[in-house]
């Protein structure tokens, strides 16, 4: 188990570095450098900026510079806009905020997508199983940005129960529509990969076995069918996971929640390279985490993969 | 032993007279396409509203980027959708009319998805295919990149992209177009790594005949069924990415819109009593996706009888 | 009053292309301790016979008659009362024991689950029972492999896993559903003699279900013979296999190789199984039948019985196959 962790991570460690160096190339090739503005600068100013963040060393220096304080110090270094704050400032101040919403919209799109799965086929071709599918595939064509504005349109403007935006703190009532806006697509995939696998495993030789063994059906779905049936949606799960922090740029641009999408977006705008290649870089780390839980979840639950 | 299996052989029997009859794939699936009632619907939808996008402007009494002086300041009240003024789905906070907005950002969200995914499909048709051809180390290489690639999370890299090199529409197709290749990639090398066995590229090779034209007149044809359905499946998704991209106002720029862009703009402005603003491009929006999906879904039954 | 009494057994799937009548009227006796064949070819509802006892039917199928478990009708019987019978008192080893076996759980779970479950041992109580069983049926190194999972045992130990599985709570009948079809010739052989031996030493009734004629002789004290979901014939083994009085059980007979003559070619019954969904009106053998008479398309032979303890479905006159 141990080697195939640290063979897992002998990939994923390549990995985070060519997208470092990667997103990095991509800031130098643009045209016009992050002090371009309207007013151009008297070139004593800018030659004194550029001295400051190091723009004026050969770009190879740069970029072994800039990874170095990644990799060795998990610092993103200075904000080009905000000169007061670094990269990691900002970081540290939105990225809880996402973690918290995201968190509950996984579990969230999870819990409510398996549980719709199960009970649909369970109940094949009875009118709950209709309704669970009808419902999955109808949802699975709202993504964040349409929920966004559907949600707040019904909850707030019409209803008047929920507040449409802010965060304060990360109170439940501010945490109710995000979470619903970005978990919707979600569970509606996942209860279809969910059906139609439990479906599959449902029909297998050893269920009947299970059954003929005299065992109540809760045990043969919880002890026996569960299990295998999840195998298929733990490969959905690591897109899942990128979709949903690809939505919190939604999510904290409609609901003004700050979490890191919106420094993400405002800095899009402000042309703010280095807060944006940190938090591509952190999104990117997180995501190749997240897989590497999914593989190591794979090798648990199925015993025929060898580590 | 089940009665399946007498189903089963109902099934192959049909298929041998099919055989028989010399019924092409294309055709079997045609016929297989035109049971589906749901993808029948769905086609027809998706043909009223290319035809909306196309054609639609010619109905419309304003054009996309005309000011209506006369309800300015007044949406609200005046602007509702109307036969009377000409604004069929009612006016936007600018005063322009929706109808002529909605016909044109129909028109290039379709555009992007079926753009984007024609160079998605054809990246990835080809990187697949020449790896899974190619095989062993060669191969080997080529998988592990897009193994890499796949773990990077593309929309920041394409805002990115977009940022740095400017926001115009055609960075927008290649963009979209470049981060959805690699799952065709890994389909058609799957694909690839079956047929490379066959007889007929068998006697290609020994004939002579050059690898790229191995896999250019040979393989990628018989990759034709699963592209098909795969494109058609992607260009929802890349409706999608374009969708959420203009909804935070870094994709498609005015006096151009897209479906995001004004589901963006009426989400806006909800707020104020227009909701006819959100609800004419956000019902577009969704009765386009839908279609797909369900013609998408069809596509694939008809051609892979076996994945029912 | 007989173990298990099956009487006038229908089972009916509902599929896309309208109903499919996979057992047609089924009625057998059997007896503590007795030894039951069913034989017939693929899709001639000997299994679903046995899969309807058991409640095991596929989600589309219904099973209609009365399966007697000592004067207790199994079908109409609850979930929950039918599962403490389950396993209990009746227990079934399957075809293929590549897919029969979790392959997710571990052997020891597999087993103690059942034990834990109807006879409320303890978890190491149960454990230590399951190898003494696995012991039984010869699996070497039980103690150290029932930690095991089934990937990393061969076809045959499956089966012999299966069998000591079905024989955890010493049910009073087994019913194998072609307990060998998926395994090599020789590990048949074993997989035969250890059912053998089990048998006698559990004195459990068994209903051998197989399309193999070659197994149930010797094995079997009564043979009953199934075309198109209706019984065809049925006696001890020895008179339906010396003096078969039916045109299929004679053409099954000619159907397996013999070592003691020489053949050319194997004989085979010409024409293909039945089509479930359409059976012919009378005889559902009778387009196949190189002997048939005039009304055996039309008429529905009954099930008569004979002195001799045999039943059999012919309109052709008994004493034509003496």
């Amino acid at each position: 188990m141990l080697s195939y962790i640290v063979r897992r991570l002998a990939i994923a460690i390549p990995t985070i570095l060519i997208l470092i160096v990667l997103s990095f190339i991509l800031m130098f090739a643009a045209p016009g450098g992050p002090f371009n503005s309207e007013r151009p600068l008297p070139p004593q100013v800018l030659a004194n900026i550029q001295a400051k963040y190091g723009l004026d060393q050969p770009y190879w220096k740069q970029i072994v510079n800039y990874v170095w304080n990644v990799v060795a110090h998990f610092d993103f270094g200075p904000s080009f806009k905000y000169k007061d704050r670094s990269v990691n400032d900002i970081i540290a101040q939105g990225f809880p905020v996402t973690l918290t919403y995201g968190f509950w919209s996984f579990i969230v799109a999870t819990v409510v997508g398996i549980t719709l799965g199960v009970v649909a086929a369970i109940r094949h071709n009875t009118w709950l199983d209709y309704f669970a599918v009808g419902i999955s595939i109808g949802a699975q064509s709202l993504p964040n940005f349409v929920m966004a504005p559907i949600l707040v349109l019904v909850f707030t403007l019409y209803l008047g129960w929920l507040p449409g935006g802010g965060w304060n703190g990360g109170q439940i009532e501010y945490l109710v529509l995000p979470v619903i806006a970005l978990s919707t697509s979600y569970f509606a995939s996942i209860a279809r990969i969910m059906r139609s696998s439990m479906l599959e495993v449902l029909n297998a030789g050893f269920i009947r076995t299970a059954r003929a063994k005299g065992l109540p059906m809760s045990r043969v779905i919880i002890r026996h069918a569960l299990k295998p049936a999840l195998l298929p949606l733990l490969s959905y799960l690591g897109p899942a996971f990128v979709g949903m922090i690809t939505g919190s740029v939604i999510i904290d641009v409609y609901f003004s929640t700050g979490g890191i999408g919106q420094f993400f977006v405002n800095s899009a705008f402000n042309r703010d390279y280095s807060v944006m290649m940190g938090i591509t870089i952190l999104v990117g780390v997180l995501t190749i985490l997240f897989n590497l839980v999914v593989d190591l979840l794979y090798a648990w639950i199925d015993p025929k993969i060898r580590y | 032993m089940f009665p399946s299996k007498q189903t089963a052989d109902a099934l192959v029997q049909a298929a041998n007279d099919a055989e028989v009859k010399g019924r092409s794939l294309w055709r079997d699936a045609a016929i297989r396409f035109r049971r589906n009632r749901a993808a029948v619907v769905a086609l027809c939808v998706l043909g009223l509203i290319a035809a909306f996008a196309l054609f639609g402007q010619l109905f419309a009494q304003w054009s996309n980027e005309e000011i209506d002086w006369s309800i300015m300041g007044a949406i609200a009240q005046k602007g509702a959708p109307s036969i009377a003024n000409g604004h069929y789905f009612g006016a936007d906070e600018l005063g322009r009319d929706l109808y002529a907005r909605v016909v044109q950002g129909t028109g290039i969200s379709i555009m992007v998805g079926m753009v984007g995914s024609f160079v998605a499909v054809m990246v990835g048709t080809l990187y697949g295919a020449v790896a899974g051809y190619s095989g062993g180390r060669t191969d080997n290489i080529m998988m592990r990149i897009v193994d890499i690639l796949m773990s990077i999370p593309f929309m920041f890299v394409l805002i990115l992209l977009l940022v740095i090199f400017g926001r115009s529409i055609t960075m927008l197709f290649v963009g979209i177009g470049l981060i959805s290749w690699l799952d065709m990639a890994r389909i058609a090398r799957g694909q690839t790594l079956s047929i490379k066995n066959k007889e007929f590229v068998e006697a290609a090779v020994a004939t002579g005949v050059s690898p790229m034209r191995i896999i250019l007149r040979h393989i990628v044809p018989n990759l034709l069924g699963i592209v098909v359905v795969y494109a058609t499946l992607l260009i929802p998704g890349l409706i999608m990415t374009e969708s959420f991209i203009s909804f935070l106002g870094l994709g498609i720029q005015e006096p151009q819109t897209s479906l995001g862009a004004l589901i963006s703009a009426g989400a806006k402005q909800m707020r104020f009593g227009v909701i006819w603003q959100l609800l004419f491009p956000l019902g577009f929006f969704l009765v386009t996706l839908y279609a797909f999906f369900f013609v998408g879904d069809g596509l694939r039954d008809a051609l892979d009888p076996k994945d029912r | 009053m007989s173990l298990l009494r099956i009487e006038d057994l229908r089972v009916t799937f509902q599929t896309g292309d309208g109903p499919v009548n996979a057992v047609n009227g089924v009625s057998l006796d059997i007896n503590a301790g007795e030894t039951l064949a069913i034989v017939g070819e693929s899709g001639s509802g000997k299994s679903q016979t046995a899969f309807a006892v058991m409640g095991l039917l596929a989600r589309n199928g219904a099973a209609t008659g009365k399966a007697l478990w000592e004067g207790e009708d199994l079908l109409s019987m609850p979930q929950k009362e039918l599962n403490k019978i389950r396993s209990r008192e009746i227990s079934m080893i399957f075809q293929d024991p590549m897919t029969s076996l979790n392959p997710y759980m571990r052997i020891s779970d597999q087993m103690t689950e059942v034990l834990m479950l109807h006879k409320g041992l303890t978890k190491s109580a149960a454990v230590k029972e399951a190898i003494g069983l696995l012991d039984a049926v010869k699996i070497p190194d039980a103690a150290n492999r029932i930690g095991m999972y089934p990937h990393e045992f061969s076809g045959g130990m499956r089966q012999r896993i299966m069998i000591a599985m079905s024989l955890l709570c010493s049910p009073r009948l087994l019913i194998a559903d072609e307990p060998t079809t998926a395994l090599d010739v020789t590990v048949q052989a074993q997989i035969m003699e250890l059912l053998g031996e089990v048998r006698k030493e559990f004195g459990t009734a068994v209903i051998l279900i197989t399309h193999d004629l070659g197994i149930v002789a010797g094995f079997c004290d009564r043979t009953l013979v199934m075309y198109g979901g209706q019984i065809m014939e049925e006696g001890t083994t020895e008179n339906v296999f010396a003096k078969a009085s039916h045109p299929y059980t004679l053409g099954l007979m000619k159907a397996v190789p013999r070592l003691d003559r020489a053949q050319d070619k194997l004989d085979t019954i010409a024409g293909e199984p039945p089509d479930m969904s359409r059976l012919p009106k009378g005889c559902p053998f009778s387009p196949r039948c190189d002997r048939k008479l005039d009304n055996c398309m039309a008429e529905k032979p009954a099930l008569v019985n004979f002195a001799d303890g045999r039943r059999r479905a012919c309109h052709i006159d008994w004493k034509e196959f003496a």
